[in-house]
């Protein structure tokens, strides 16, 4: 169902000067903060924790708990994770070149609420316009007031740091993005401790939240948090953004409001993805970005609701929904998926190291004609070895979640298809069309 | 496999946990991997090392760990114990993580283990039979790389056969402090890497290579030397300096190939500095002498033994007769086992009486001092509030004491007060306090002034051989005097120096640190003779020999042309003396103006025991046979003692010590048995004080992955411990305590500081009565007492003029003494000479960096190229000691050892 829902985190996207403190302030800017900072901070989570604003990161842990989590200490810090670098996750980028005020008043007000005096915005190193738009953000947001010793007069004060990634996938990682904010190689850390809200930055206890996430705060306070929980169903309330791409007519971001609208609705409405190109068929779709499990056309009417997602055994995950046709290789498109994870993983523990580019190797061959049949059974045992038990949610012999997040799409294949397997086992190669994805 | 080792001192496990069905004790904190080892369950790992942080990187050593919601795989290197819990090892989801990860870590590792150093002594090779999946699936090619990178002067990685374990990049950064080495690329392309333009050089680049646990990092002094089932081994101390690391000594084919640091907790807990891990080329050096050389008008003409000593003991008697003992002296023995040294000062002043010795060269401290001070070991000084270092840069004197003290530093907060006059090695995590040459008392006197002085411990040295040791000493005094409870750990660098002293190897001393006049009787009775009056020091007697007053000088293992800081009068002493006696295993440049040269067996071509400077006595072992007809030092002291008219009664080394430990206060209950005993590797601190004794329990023991390479050597014809194997019948009884009767010594002692006053120091020796058993009449004397009263300041300097420049001379760890020259792997790596002075001086002087300067002092001159150096003080001219092939180019030529501190003008060479 395609609803009225207001737009929440994208109501400048459109403007030619969305970017800008003039448009900002005249669409309503900062007008959240200075509500916020009237409030006592309790207040302000309190209503973040009415919202149920769930984390838009991938995780999906609730905003609000998070920010109650975070141990009491002298020196706190909060991180705004804008190291949106998954393929078919374009977002966050969305966010940060077009409406960046909106997430340094997102920080601050997050900031405030969690008693924070010093924040950074991690921001991917290859949006080089984009962090263009965030420093100037940031730099007008010190002019005008809302950064600095006096947040808009109240006595608060708060400094934000803009930090540019130098262009490693895995620095979205929570621990290994404060390894590299900490100027060290971007390894995860190794639990114990959990959670950064106990041991981040610096040793410090630290609230990361996602640029989406605090882009909602805005609105959020300004309308009250049972405004935003007024919106979607259940756990998943409010709205959510979707990168829609793959074989679809309109490719693109949308702002929908969660649980309510289907991925029917996301992918075939003529006002969201408008359906696939040449009147194909759906062949399958991928729910949240590439480290999840891939949905077939029997999934199309589930809302797009974290819970009912993931109990159908996938997630939403980092809200990227990629649509294959029947003109698209499944093993093609698993294989570039296992090539990007060998390229990303950090080389820190072994079964991800290794067994990405065994994994990507053993895909390479089987797409090209290469493969042996014992090679499918070989190569869901390596998936095996990194995500025993191959079972959703995953387990892991890795130190991070970046190991878990390669099988999905092998293992997806697999169960999905697994004929299409077998024939480029026995006819020597891929029988899918090739001009429709050998771009890259 | 290892003999058993004692588990003496311990606290008794507070934890029970389950491991595969069982119950285990352990310790709170403990990781589960290493509780497991030592209930005997083996958990297979590669990036865990003992000695460092655990990361959980390889996840080798993944276990199954019962939770709350069911089991769950865990890192058991990473996770730490809890009571009551249960782990399972031995599972099948454990078994399969652990074969899925071996094979994974075996896709791009090479098969060329054939010609791989570590093939035989592989912890990935031995862990893919135990644990791994047998056959590989792994049909692709693999990554290939251009190997090996030299990524250090000796260090050689093949990034092919890395398994990113991380081992050495964590060494490096963490315990050593030189991040040279870290991971750069991702994915399966990650690899170990150095910065641009910035090599590996590091004195401890060879733990990376000992760590590494396949053949990715390798050192050129053993690559494709020998495989491990070819090599044979004994655990011996190295002697290299006065550390006294364990080390175990490796030989294939009758030659030494290789060191390993063995993890001896309270010294070097496995970790070697470089000069030590390759200094077995020196042993095998091609120089070593043969046969003794006898000068002949044409030069040296090979002798026997029979002409050689008998030339030496007519001249010895002839020196006699003509002008008494006095004529004679000794320069030497702290290259020597303690056996050794105390051979020669029996037969010095038991037999020639003279008491002209000295084991130091002028290069050290005043060896009452050293001996009267309150001690300190290594790891009472790790465990001290403050430790003040007023010696000179441990990096270079004693690397794995640095080593020690930095990590301390670095990751357990200790404080360093470095007092040194120019910059040292432990800078980052030392507070300098910089004095001027000639001003340590001066600075003392501040620190005392200043610092609270609780917990303190002072370790003392050399600071520089251009400024006279007596205001050392009265800095020392000061530092003693005003803090009673302040200890001293002595940063002497030579070899068993602490030996020697305690030996009698100084003028005024006899064996257990007794003064002369105070032992005069007791000696007297025991060896026949004493001598009648104080000699000289190593100065006193070059002086003496430069004069025509000394005529005969034995040379013990010293080179006083090469260490003697006063190059000028050490050269005029051997001009001129009548008679040179060198006992050497090779040619050096003082012993190439002897008159008859003495073949001596070398380091692991002899057994016998050694101290450091912690005063711990260890064994050491002979694992090969010296060259030609060379002797150990202590036959040739008895054999000249007969050809003296003396028998000695030397019959064996445990005769030797034996007689050491029956007749010196220091050594008593120091028995060969109680040196034997397991438990006892890591040697004994003498004088026995109960909270110094420590037996321990050997990490790497248990951890064979640790230091592969000792514990994968087949055993063949090689002691293990040198214990068993000399000192048969001497093994405690089970449930015995290893030292025989002396129970109390093994009572636990207090805590170093508890209760400790003034009145408490003579709580020292005191402990253990001296044994009958001597035939001696008169009681065994005492060690002599710290008397701060001594060691009075010395007089200020004489010109102080404030336009000159106070010179500071220092040992590197490199130079052109014999045993770096003959070492091949490490000779060229002595830095040049070089003139170090602050940036603005540099100005000053109108010079650039690498200008020539000519540095010119009361005693001659040189011209040295300069260096700007932030690390210099103003005022202050720095040069190496020993780093110029040619002595008349080298410090030495400036140094007067007579002055109080050197002042020196500087010139730019136009």
């Amino acid at each position: 169902m395609i609803t009225t829902a207001p737009r929440i985190v994208t109501s400048r996207v459109g403007l030619a000067d969305s970017f800008t403190l003039e448009r900002y302030l005249a669409t309503g800017g900062y007008e959240g903060l200075r509500k916020a900072v009237s409030m006592a901070p309790a207040d302000v989570a309190a209503e973040v924790n009415k919202a149920s604003l769930l984390g838009r990161g991938g995780a999906g842990f609730p905003a609000g708990r998070k920010w109650s989590m975070l141990r009491k200490a002298a020196t706190t810090y909060l991180v705004v994770n804008g190291d949106e670098s998954e393929p078919a996750t374009f977002k966050d980028h969305m966010l940060i070149e077009n409406d960046p005020h909106q997430i340094i008043e997102g920080t601050a007000i997050a900031a405030y609420a969690t008693g924070v005096a010093q924040a950074f915005i991690y921001c991917r190193g290859e949006f080089a316009l984009g962090f263009e738009r965030l420093q100037q953000a940031c730099n007008e947001a010190y002019a005008y007031g809302a950064l600095g010793a006096d947040v808009l007069g109240s006595g608060y004060a708060l400094d934000i740091v803009i930090h540019p990634g130098a262009g490693a996938y895995i620095c979205g990682e929570e621990t290994a993005l404060l390894e590299s904010l900490e100027g060290k190689r971007g390894f995860p850390r190794i639990k114990p401790p959990y959670f950064p809200a106990a041991v981040g930055l610096y040793g410090e206890p630290t609230v990361v939240n996602n640029v989406e996430t605090v882009s909602s705060l805005p609105w959020i306070v300004t309308h009250g948090g049972d405004a935003f929980a007024a919106l979607g169903e259940g756990s998943s309330t409010g709205t959510r953004l979707f990168a829609l791409s793959g074989r679809v007519e309109r490719p693109g971001c949308f702002e929908i409001e969660m649980s309510k609208t289907t991925f029917r609705d996301l992918i075939f409405d003529p006002s969201l993805g408008g359906g696939i190109p040449g009147r194909k068929e759906l062949r399958a779709f991928i729910p949240g970005g590439v480290s999840s499990p891939w949905f077939g056309p029997e999934q199309l009417d589930l809302g797009l609701n974290q819970e009912a997602v993931g109990q159908a055994g996938s997630m939403l995950g980092s809200g990227s929904v990629v649509v294959m046709d029947s003109d698209t290789c499944p093993v093609r498109a698993a294989w570039r998926i296992a090539r990007f994870f060998n390229r990303e993983s950090c080389g820190q523990c072994t079964p991800c190291r290794e067994g990405s580019g065994w994994i990507e190797k053993i895909m390479h061959r089987l797409e090209n004609g290469l493969g042996r049949e014992e090679d499918i059974a070989l190569v869901l045992d390596a998936c095996d070895n990194i995500s025993p038990g191959l079972t959703w949610p995953p387990k892991q012999t890795t130190i991070c979640v970046f190991g878990p997040s390669i099988p999905p799409s092998i293992v997806s294949v697999a169960k999905m298809f697994p004929d299409e397997l077998l024939v480029h086992v026995k006819e020597g190669g891929c029988p899918f069309p090739a001009d429709v994805v050998r771009r890259g | 496999m290892w003999c058993a080792v004692a588990d003496i001192v311990q606290t008794p496990p507070e934890i029970s946990i389950t491991v595969d069905g069982r119950v285990v004790k352990a310790d709170k904190g403990e990781l589960i991997i290493s509780a497991a080892e030592r209930a005997g369950v083996f958990i297979p790992r590669f990036c865990y090392h003992p000695r460092m942080k655990s990361v959980g990187m390889c996840r080798m050593c993944l276990v199954e760990v019962q939770g709350p919601r069911g089991p769950s795989l865990q890192p058991a290197c990473f996770v730490e114990v809890a009571e009551g819990q249960e782990i399972f090892t031995e599972s099948e989801a454990a078994r399969k993580a652990q074969e899925g990860v071996l094979e994974f870590l075996l896709l791009n590792h090479p098969l060329d283990c054939p010609v791989c150093d570590k093939g035989g002594e592989c912890p990935l090779q031995d862990q893919a039979m135990s644990h791994g999946p047998g056959e590989s699936r792994f049909v692709e090619e693999k990554r290939h790389w251009a190997k090996p990178i030299e990524i250090g002067p000796l260090v050689l990685l093949d990034r092919e056969r890395c398994i990113q374990c991380a081992r050495c990049t964590r060494f490096a950064a963490e315990v050593a402090g030189e991040p040279f080495i870290d991971f750069a690329e991702r994915g399966d392309n990650t690899e170990v890497a150095i910065f641009p333009g910035e090599p590996f050089v590091s004195y401890f680049a060879g733990n990376t290579v000992q760590i590494c646990p396949v053949g990715a990092l390798t050192a050129a002094p053993y690559r494709f030397k020998s495989r491990p089932w070819d090599l044979e081994q004994v655990e011996t101390t190295c002697t290299t300096c006065s550390v006294g690391c364990r080390i175990v000594a490796q030989s294939s084919a009758g030659a030494l190939v290789r060191y390993l640091g063995v993890d001896s907790e309270p010294v070097n807990q496995s970790w070697l500095c470089d000069r030590g891990r390759y200094g077995f080329e020196a042993v095998e050096a091609p120089e070593r002498l043969t046969q003794p050389l006898v000068r002949s008008s044409t030069g040296f003409v090979p002798a026997t033994w029979n002409e050689a000593l008998g030339a030496v003991a007519d001249k010895v008697l002839e020196a006699l007769d003509a002008s008494g003992p006095a004529a004679l002296g000794f320069v030497g023995g702290s290259r020597l086992a303690n056996e050794d040294a105390y051979a020669w000062v029996r037969l010095a002043k038991g037999v020639i009486g003279t008491d002209n010795f000295d084991a130091q060269l002028g290069d050290g401290l005043p060896a009452e001092l050293v001996a009267s001070l309150p001690r300190a070991t290594i790891a009472e000084t790790l465990a001290a509030g403050t430790v003040i270092v007023l010696a000179g840069d441990l990096r270079e004197e004693l690397p794995v004491l640095h080593l020690r003290l930095r990590e301390a530093a670095a990751n357990g907060g200790l404080r360093i007060i470095d007092c040194s006059p120019v910059a040292t090695g432990l800078g980052p995590v030392a507070t300098w306090m910089p004095y001027k040459p000639g001003g340590a008392t001066e600075l003392a006197r501040r620190l005392v002034a200043t610092e609270p002085g609780e917990r303190v411990v002072v370790v003392l040295g050399r600071p520089s051989l251009a400024e006279s040791p007596d205001d050392v000493a009265a800095a020392a005094a000061v530092l003693a005097t005003a803090w009673p409870s302040a200890r001293f750990l002595s940063a002497l660098r030579r070899a068993n120096v602490h030996g020697a002293i305690d030996l009698g190897c100084a003028p005024g001393l006899l064996p257990g640190r007794v003064r002369l006049e105070e032992g005069r009787a007791f000696f007297r009775e025991q060896w026949g003779s004493a001598p009648e009056h104080r000699g000289l020091d190593t100065a006193g007697m070059l002086e003496a020999a430069a004069s025509g007053e000394l005529k005969t000088l034995v040379l013990v293992g010293a080179d006083p042309l090469s260490d003697f800081p006063d190059h000028d009068l050490a050269q005029r002493a051997l001009e001129r003396v009548d008679f040179l006696v060198a006992v050497e295993t090779a040619l050096n440049a003082s012993s190439v103006h002897a008159d008859v040269v003495l073949p001596a067996a070398g380091y692991a071509e002899r057994g016998g025991t050694t101290t450091n400077l912690e005063g711990r006595v260890t064994r050491l072992a002979a694992k090969v046979v010296p060259p030609g007809v060379s002797r150990a030092d202590w036959v040739i002291a008895a054999e000249l003692a007969d050809r003296l008219g003396a028998d000695l009664g030397f019959e064996s080394l445990e005769g030797v010590w034996a007689e050491i430990e029956r007749i010196s206060p220091t050594h008593s209950g120091c028995t060969m048995g109680a040196l034997s005993a397991p438990g006892a590797l890591d040697g004994i601190v003498v004088p026995i004080r109960p909270e110094s004794v420590q037996l321990t329990r050997r990490l790497l023991l248990l951890d064979p992955i640790a230091t592969p390479g000792i514990d994968s050597v087949e055993e063949q014809g090689a002691p293990l411990t040198t214990g068993a194997a000399m000192s048969p019948g001497v093994e405690p009884a089970p449930g015995q305590p290893p030292f025989g009767g002396d129970e109390d010594v093994f009572e636990e002692g207090e805590s170093l500081y508890e209760g400790e006053g003034p009145e408490d120091e003579d709580s020292g020796g005191e402990e253990v009565a001296p044994r009958a058993g001597g035939a001696a009449e008169t009681a065994r004397p005492r060690s002599l007492r710290f008397d701060p009263g001594a060691w009075a300041a010395p007089v200020p300097l004489a010109t102080g003029d404030e336009h000159r420049w106070r010179l500071v001379v220092r040992r590197a760890l490199y130079d052109h003494g014999t045993l770096v020259q003959s070492a091949e792997s490490l000779a060229p790596l002595v830095r040049s000479q070089e003139l170090r002075v602050s940036p603005q001086a540099l100005r000053e002087l109108g010079v650039e960096t690498g200008d020539e300067v000519r540095v010119r002092s009361g005693r001659g001159e040189i011209v040295v190229a300069a260096v700007g150096d932030r690390g210099v003080p103003a005022g202050v001219a720095f040069l190496q000691f020993n780093a110029a092939p040619v002595y008349d180019a080298s410090a030495s030529a400036l140094v007067d050892w007579s002055v109080p501190a050197v002042e020196v003008d500087l010139e730019k060479v136009t």
